[in-house]
C-alpha cells in the first residue's frame, strides 16, 4: 500500500485517477482504518487529504456554515452557530461512534463510506446541503442527497472526493431533528432512523417540512410525500398519522441480524413522528 | 495454640475495603497481559479457520506456504499426539480440526512466521479441499432423527436408541409423585422456552508465547483462568510429560469461566517445536466469537403446579441444551439447579445434551443454571399473575431451607435464600411505585460453588514481611482478599502481606480458577498455611525460652507465655521472629494442601424495574436491587463487584446478546458491534445488599459469590418485561424486534 500526502486537490484527484488498483481516501479515518484492521480491504493506494486548504475548517457563508470535509464531529459539536442554525444536524453527527471516535470522524466520510444507516445524512438531506466535490475538472457543487448510490458506494466519479459541506441558511421559525432506533443507548448503528427539518410561519404552521429516512433502503431517501404531508398543518394528528404511512410506504429494508423489515418499517414511522415533534418545537412551535 | 475451629466472627482486616495490589499497574498500562510477553527471536503464529459449518477436509496442502518468504513452520492436526482419553482428544481436535471441520472458525491449519504479515500472507497460500456436509447449528433441529449428524459414536449409554446420534448425554433429576402434585393445583402453567448462544465476552482476547526446544522442554506464557489445565491439556496434546513444561499465567483481562480450556497454548507449542523459535498467537475478536467457547443455547418446557394460596404442588422440567460440536455435560448443572431455591414434594428434571455445528462450548459463570432457572422463575412469575398472588411472598412460601431435600438430591444445611428473600421484601425497592409501561420483576438464582484442589505455601522474611504464593489466577480480586486473610490470620498489616501466583513448577496442583472457589478454597489453604507458620513461630520461641511448645501461645500477633507458670517473657511479634530465624532452625514458612469441601451453595435474589417503549420494543432497565449471601465479604468492594457485574452480564443476555448464524450456518455477528454486550450508558446504578451468614466449611464463614449473581437477572428482567408490555416473552434475548412483535401480535 501506497501512502500519498498531496500538496494540492489537483494533485489528489490525479493520483486517484492514476490508480489501476483500488484507493482509499484518508480524513478522520474512523471507516478506513477500522476497514483495514478487519482485512476488509487493502488498497493500493491511500490518499490522505486532511492537511489541505480549508479541510480543517468551518467558515459563514451566505448565511449559512462551510464545513471542511476533515471538520471532526467534536469540532462541529462545539460550534455554537452551526448548532444553533442545524441542531439536528450536529445531533446525527454527534451520534456517531464514542467520544474518542468523534475526535476524528467527520461528516463527509460517513458520507461517502455509503452507509445506508449513516447518521449524519439524513439531516443533510432534510437540510439541503451540498457538498462541494473536487475532481479532474475542477469543483461541482452536488446536493447530500445525490451522493450515495447503494450501501457502499457514491456516485462520485474516479478521481472526485468531498472538500467541504455547505449548509445553507436558515429563515426564523426552522427547526431540524434526527433520531435514531439502536437497541443500546450509544456505541451502535442504526437499525433504522429519520430526520425532519421544518420551517413554520409566525402561527406555527408548518410551511415547508423535509422527512428522510435511514436504513431502511438501499440509500438514505427523502420522502417527499411524507413532508407535504405536514405541510400546511401543525403536526395535528391527522397530518402525522398521512406522514408515518407516507414514510412507511417509502421502507424498502431488509430482513438481517439487525432488524426486521417489519420492525425497521415501523420505527421509522415512530422515529420520524418524535423527530418532527423536537423539529417543530426547535421552530418555536406550540404544540 | 488456641486456634478456633468455628467460623470466626471478630475481623480486624477482613471486612475492610484495602487497595488493590494490581491497580496501580492496570491503570497505568504496566500489567503484563498475555499478549505483551515477547521473546529474542520470537515468531508470529496465525491460523487457517473453516468457512464452513460442516465438512469434510480431504486434503490440506501446505507446501506453497511453506515455501513462503519468513514462513518457519506450518503444522496441522497430524503434527500432534494421541491423547488416551476423549476429554483431551476432543481439546486436539479443537485445537485443529480432524478429518471434518465442524463449525464456521473451526481451526484447521497454523503457520509461524517472521512477521505478522508475511504469517497472514502464508495463511492463504495453504489450500485445504473440502467436501461440505449438510449443518445443523439449531439445538431443536439437531435433535431430530434426520439431522445432520456432527459426530458418529458419541451418545452415552443412558440415550435411549433411536434419537439422533447428536443427543450425547440424558440426566434425570427429582423425588414426589408428579401425577399427584399436579393432580392438587389449582392452576397449571406449561411453557416452551429458548435462550440464544451468548459469549462471555472478556475483554482481552486468548494470547499466548510458548517455547518447546529440540530437547523437549517448554514454556508457555498465557493469560488463562488455570495454568495447570494449560498444562495438562499441552502435555496431552503434543505428547510431552508434565514435568518438561512450565505454564506461567499472566494477568488476565476477564475470564468468566471462557479461560477454562484451552485454544491457541497447543498449536503454538506444535509450532515452536516445529521451527524452534519461541511463538506468540493472539487471537483476534472474530476468533474469539467464532472460535472459543460461547454458552449453551436451549430449548426448555417447564410445567408447575400451584395453589390459590400459592403453595407449588408439582414441577417438572424438559431442558435440551446444545453445546457445539463436541459432548458436553452444561445441562446436568441446569438440571440439578433448576428448581433448588424451592422446597418442592414432588419435583422431575430432564436433560439433553445435543451437538451441533458451532464452536465448543465452554463455562460462562454458573454454566447451565441461568437458563434453566430464566425458564423456571418465568414460569413461577406467570402463575403469580394469573392467582394474583405477590410474587416475594409466594418464592419465601416455598423457599428451600435448612433441612430441605433439594431436587437435585442433597438435603440443605445452612443455606442463605431465606433470609435474601425476606431482606428483598423489606427493601424501599420493593414498593417503589412503578409508572406506566413499567415492569418489576425478580428471580431467585442458585449456584453450587466448589472448593477443589488447593496449593498454598507462605514464607515469611526476615523483615517481618509476608510472601503468599498461590497457584490460581486472580480474575476477581483474590490477591487482596489472599493477602488479607493472610494478614488476619497472622494479625500483622495488609500492607505486609505480598501475594503471587505460581507458575506450574512452582507449587503442586491446583484445581483452575472455577466454580467460585479461589477466595473459599484459596483463603481456607492461606488461612492453614498461616495457622502452620504460626505453630511454627510457636515452636521456634518455646526452644528460645526453653519451654515446652504447648506452654507458649499465640495471642494479638505475638508469642507469649501460655500461663503464669510459664514464667515472665516479653511477648516477641512476628518481625522480631522472623528476624532472628536464621539462628532458631532455619526459614519459617507455612504450607497447606488439600481438596477443599464444604464450599457451602449459594443464593441471590434480583429485583428489576423496566420501562417498555411500546412503539419500538425498545426496554430500558430503570432500576437493579441485588440481594446476596457471601457467607462473609472479605473485601466487599469486590463482592459488589462481583454481583454487579453478574447482573450486567444478564442484562446483556436477556436483552440483546446473540450467536446468530445464516442459513449457511455461519455466525453473522462475530464483532462487539453486532454481538451487543450493554454498555455503561445502558445501566442504571446497581444497588447491592450483602447478607452474611457464615459458611461453617471456611474458618471464616465465606462462601463463594462470583457466579450466582449472573443466574437470576435472565428471569427478573423477564418477569419485568412481561409485565411492563403486557405479554409473556418465552424467548431469549428480548430484542426489540421480538419484543415489539410480541406487543403489536398481543395486541
Amino acid at each position: 500500500m501506497k501512502y500519498v500526502k498531496p500538496e494540492s486537490f489537483e494533485v489528489a484527484s490525479q493520483l486517484l485517477q492514476n490508480e489501476s488498483g483500488t484507493s482509499r481516501i484518508l480524513a478522520g479515518g474512523t471507516d478506513v482504518l477500522v476497514q483495514l484492521k478487519a482485512e476488509m480491504v487493502e488498497p493500493d493506494l491511500m490518499v490522505d487529504l486532511k492537511h489541505l486548504p480549508g479541510m480543517q475548517d468551518i467558515t459563514a457563508e451566505n448565511g449559512g456554515y462551510r464545513i471542511g470535509a476533515a471538520v471532526p464531529g467534536a469540532v462541529v459539536g462545539e460550534h455554537d452557530g452551526v448548532k444553533a442554525m442545524w441542531p439536528g444536524v450536529v445531533e446525527g453527527l454527534e451520534l456517531i461512534g464514542s467520544t474518542q471516535v468523534q475526535g476524528r470522524a467527520t461528516m463527509a466520510g460517513n458520507l461517502c463510506n455509503g452507509s445506508p444507516a449513516a447518521d449524519s445524512v439524513p439531516a443533510l438531506v432534510t437540510a439541503g446541503a451540498m457538498a462541494r466535490v473536487h475532481g479532474p475538472d475542477g469543483a461541482r457543487d452536488v446536493p447530500v442527497a445525490d451522493i450515495p448510490q447503494g450501501p457502499g458506494k457514491t456516485n462520485l466519479s474516479k478521481g472526485e472526493f468531498i472538500t467541504s459541506i455547505f449548509l445553507p441558511a436558515r429563515p426564523d421559525h426552522a427547526g431540524d431533528a434526527y433520531l435514531r432506533f439502536i437497541p443500546r443507548t450509544e456505541m451502535d448503528i442504526a437499525v433504522s432512523s429519520a430526520a425532519v427539518s421544518l420551517v413554520l410561519d409566525a402561527a406555527g404552521t408548518c410551511r415547508q417540512a423535509h422527512v428522510a429516512v435511514g436504513a431502511v433502503a438501499p440509500t438514505v431517501r427523502l420522502v417527499e410525500k411524507a413532508g407535504k404531508a405536514l405541510e400546511g398543518s401543525q403536526l395535528d394528528s391527522d397530518a402525522i398519522a398521512a406522514m408515518k404511512t407516507a414514510v412507511e410506504a417509502a421502507c424498502n429494508p431488509i430482513d438481517d441480524k439487525r432488524g426486521t423489515i417489519e420492525f425497521r418499517t415501523k420505527t421509522a414511522a415512530v422515529l420520524a413522528e418524535r423527530a418532527a415533534r423536537i423539529a417543530y418545537s426547535r421552530a418555536g412551535g406550540q404544540s | 495454640m488456641a486456634l478456633d475451629s468455628n467460623p470466626k466472627q471478630d475481623f480486624k482486616i477482613v471486612g475492610t475495603r484495602v487497595p488493590r495490589p494490581d491497580g496501580i499497574d492496570k491503570v497505568t498500562g504496566k500489567a503484563m497481559y498475555g499478549a505483551d510477553i515477547s521473546a529474542p527471536g520470537m515468531l508470529y503464529g496465525r491460523i487457517l479457520r473453516s468457512p464452513h459449518a460442516h465438512a469434510k477436509i480431504l486434503s490440506i496442502d501446505t507446501s506453497a506456504a511453506e515455501q513462503a518468504p519468513g514462513v518457519k513452520a506450518v503444522v496441522t492436526s497430524a503434527d500432534f499426539a494421541n491423547p488416551g482419553d476423549d476429554y483431551f482428544r476432543d481439546i486436539r481436535d479443537n485445537c485443529l480440526a480432524a478429518g471434518k471441520a465442524l463449525y464456521d472458525g473451526h481451526a484447521i491449519a497454523a503457520v509461524a512466521a517472521t512477521s505478522k504479515s508475511a504469517a497472514k500472507a502464508a495463511i492463504r497460500l495453504i489450500k485445504v479441499e473440502y467436501e461440505v456436509l449438510p449443518h445443523v447449528t439449531d439445538v431443536d433441529a439437531a435433535m431430530a432423527p434426520d439431522a445432520p449428524i456432527v459426530q458418529e459414536g458419541r451418545a452415552l449409554e443412558n440415550v435411549p436408541k433411536g434419537m439422533s446420534q447428536n443427543v450425547t448425554t440424558h440426566v434425570e433429576f427429582g423425588h414426589g409423585d408428579l401425577d399427584a402434585g399436579f393432580a392438587k393445583a389449582d392452576k397449571i402453567v406449561e411453557r416452551s422456552f429458548k435462550t440464544a448462544a451468548t459469549h462471555q465476552g472478556y475483554i482481552e482476547p486468548q494470547a499466548c508465547m510458548a517455547s518447546l526446544g529440540a530437547d523437549g522442554r517448554g514454556e508457555v506464557w498465557c493469560c488463562t483462568q488455570g495454568q495447570y489445565m494449560v498444562r495438562a491439556n499441552c502435555a496431552e496434546v503434543l505428547g510431552i510429560e508434565a514435568s518438561q513444561l512450565r505454564v506461567i499465567s499472566s494477568e488476565i483481562g476477564g475470564g468468566f469461566g471462557g479461560k477454562t480450556t484451552t485454544f491457541i497454548e497447543p498449536v503454538a507449542l506444535a509450532l515452536s517445536r516445529k521451527s524452534g523459535k519461541p511463538v506468540k498467537i493472539v487471537m483476534t475478536r472474530e476468533e474469539v466469537l467464532r472460535a472459543t467457547g460461547p454458552t449453551v443455547s436451549t430449548s426448555m418446557d417447564v410445567k408447575i403446579g400451584m395453589t390459590k394460596d400459592g403453595r407449588i404442588t408439582a414441577a417438572k422440567a424438559d431442558l435440551r441444551y446444545q453445546g457445539g460440536a463436541f459432548p458436553n455435560g452444561t445441562v446436568e448443572f441446569g438440571a440439578q439447579a433448576a428448581f433448588a431455591a424451592y422446597d418442592l414434594e414432588a419435583v422431575q428434571t430432564l436433560g439433553w445434551s445435543v451437538m451441533t455445528n458451532r464452536p465448543k462450548e465452554v463455562a460462562y459463570r454458573a454454566p447451565g443454571a441461568p437458563t434453566a432457572i430464566y425458564a423456571v422463575e418465568s414460569v413461577v412469575d406467570e402463575l403469580c399473575q394469573d392467582l394474583g398472588l405477590d410474587p416475594l411472598d409466594v418464592r419465601i412460601k416455598n423457599a428451600a431451607r435448612k433441612g430441605t431435600l433439594s431436587a437435585y438430591g442433597p438435603t440443605f444445611d445452612e443455606i442463605g435464600l431465606l433470609a435474601t428473600l425476606e431482606a428483598a421484601k423489606a427493601h424501599p425497592h420493593y414498593s417503589a411505585p412503578l409508572g406506566p409501561n413499567q415492569g418489576r420483576g425478580l428471580s431467585c438464582g442458585f449456584w453450587f460453588n466448589f472448593g477443589g484442589n488447593t496449593c498454598v505455601s507462605l514464607n515469611l522474611n526476615d523483615d517481618g514481611t509476608v510472601g503468599v504464593v498461590e497457584g490460581n489466577p486472580d480474575i476477581g480480586g483474590s490477591r487482596a482478599s489472599i493477602s488479607m486473610m493472610a494478614a488476619e490470620e497472622l494479625d500483622i498489616p495488609y500492607d505486609k502481606v505480598r501475594t503471587v501466583i505460581a507458575d506450574t513448577s512452582s507449587l503442586g496442583f491446583n484445581d483452575v480458577t472455577d466454580g467460585s472457589r479461589v477466595t473459599f478454597a484459596v483463603g481456607l489453604a492461606t488461612i492453614e498455611a498461616a495457622r502452620a507458620a504460626k505453630r511454627e513461630m510457636c515452636s521456634r520461641v518455646a526452644k528460645i525460652w526453653g519451654l515446652e511448645e504447648d506452654a507458649v501461645t499465640w495471642e494479638d500477633g505475638c508469642v507469649k507465655p501460655a500461663g503464669p507458670n510459664a514464667g515472665e517473657h516479653p511477648p516477641m511479634s512476628l518481625a522480631e521472629i522472623a528476624a532472628i530465624a536464621n539462628n532458631t532452625g532455619g526459614p519459617i514458612a507455612g504450607h497447606h494442601e488439600v481438596n477443599a469441601d464444604g464450599a457451602g451453595v449459594s443464593f441471590g435474589v434480583h429485583l428489576v424495574d423496566t420501562e417498555v417503549d411500546p412503539e419500538t420494543g425498545a426496554t430500558k432497565i430503570l432500576r437493579y436491587t441485588i440481594f446476596q449471601d457471601a457467607g462473609k465479604a472479605v473485601h466487599p468492594d469486590y463482592v459488589e463487584g462481583q454481583m454487579q457485574g453478574g447482573a450486567v452480564q444478564g442484562i446483556g443476555w436477556a436483552l440483546n446478546e446473540e450467536y446468530i448464524y445464516g442459513e449457511d450456518g455461519r455466525l453473522q455477528n462475530p464483532g462487539f458491534l453486532d454481538y451487543r454486550v450493554p454498555v455503561a450508558s445502558d445501566l442504571p446504578p446497581i444497588e447491592t445488599v450483602i447478607l452474611e451468614i457464615p459458611n461453617p466449611g471456611h474458618p471464616y464463614g465465606v462462601r463463594g459469590v462470583g457466579e450466582t449473581p449472573i443466574v437470576p437477572p435472565l428471569a427478573a428482567i423477564a418477569n419485568a418485561v412481561s409485565r411492563a408490555a403486557g405479554v409473556r416473552l418465552t424467548e431469549l434475548p428480548m430484542s426489540p424486534p421480538r419484543l415489539l412483535k410480541a406487543i403489536t401480535e398481543n395486541a
